[in-house]
């Protein structure tokens, strides 16, 4: 990626610039806090039910809580990449997925075809860009961040949103990755499952690169 | 033949299309680059499979040159 950081990390000066340490902090730091979340509910679910097993009904709750915590905050991470109308016209859309198709490579552009997101491998790990937010996978493929990110212009064609955020990324990946606002950070398989069915072979596509990624080689 | 285009609600515009070796082609696209840039646009040259950088200046030499509008946290 080249040196030059996007001219978009003005607006949100005060963010640190991402790198693959902040993430890995920023992992940990969702971890903690989804434990804070469901290991209270389980505790209280037990000791309920241990004082007083007729209160099973609130013991099942407090463990309906500690499942749907963490569902919510995923679906929060999948609903970045949710398709939405557009409200550009058919010729502009086939016209901006034609220009999209000239920046991906023949894979990227099938993968896009068929899900709606364009696989793009970077430094960080793999992304997977979307119209209006990007999925990041960590080398490693176990891990995932939900960026929320787009470009102010509801008229634009959704090749068109894609293509604005994947000449950003390319340009310089970790300013992407500090404009965009983080909307979830956790297990694949917890983002997989809320994601249409029909983008989850774009996910799949991305874990398998970001297994491939060296880690080493990460800013 | 090189181009310089805009990513707009059309799908995109052409606004410029020169060879290196026709001057008048050139200060016409220069034209139109600055007042993209005016606008508020970005202008973008892919350097290579995955990299893309920006540009301030025309690059005559690019085959493609694309302008985008910012990007923002949503």
């Amino acid at each position: 990626m080249a040196a030059e950081p996007l001219p978009e990390l003005a607006a949100v000066h005060w963010r640190p610039r991402v790198d693959a340490q902040r993430l890995r902090r920023t992992d940990a730091l969702w971890t903690t806090t989804t434990i804070a979340h469901v290991v209270p509910f389980l505790a209280a679910g037990i000791a309920l039910f241990l004082v007083q097993p007729l209160a099973v009904p609130v013991t099942l709750a407090a463990f309906a809580h500690a499942w749907v915590i963490p569902e919510l905050y995923a679906q929060r991470g999948a609903n970045v990449v949710r398709p939405k109308r557009s409200r550009a016209l058919v010729e502009a859309e086939a016209r901006s997925v034609g220009l999209l198709g000239d920046l991906v490579g023949h894979e990227a552009r099938e993968l896009h075809a068929s899900t709606g997101l364009v696989l793009e491998r970077g430094r960080l790990g793999a992304w997977l860009v979307g119209p209006a937010g990007a999925l990041l996978v960590r080398p490693g493929g176990r891990r995932v961040l939900c960026y929320c990110v787009g470009v102010n212009d509801p008229e634009l064609p959704s090749g068109d949103r894609i293509a604005h955020l994947l000449l950003a990324l390319r340009s310089d990946e970790r300013g992407f990755a500090t404009v965009a606002n983080l909307a979830f950070s956790g297990a694949r398989w917890r983002v997989r499952r809320r994601l249409a069915a029909a983008m989850r072979p774009a996910l799949d596509a991305g874990t398998a690169a970001a297994r491939l990624l060296d880690t080493r080689a990460m800013p | 033949m090189s181009r310089l285009i805009r990513m707009d609600q059309t799908g995109h515009t052409t606004l410029a299309e020169w060879r290196a070796d026709d001057a008048e082609a050139i200060e016409a696209a220069v034209r139109a680059f600055r007042e993209e840039l005016d606008r508020g646009y970005f202008a973008m040259v892919s350097t290579g499979e995955g990299q893309a950088e920006q540009v301030r200046e025309l690059p005559v030499d690019a085959d493609l040159v694309i302008m985008r509008l910012p990007i923002s946290g949503g």
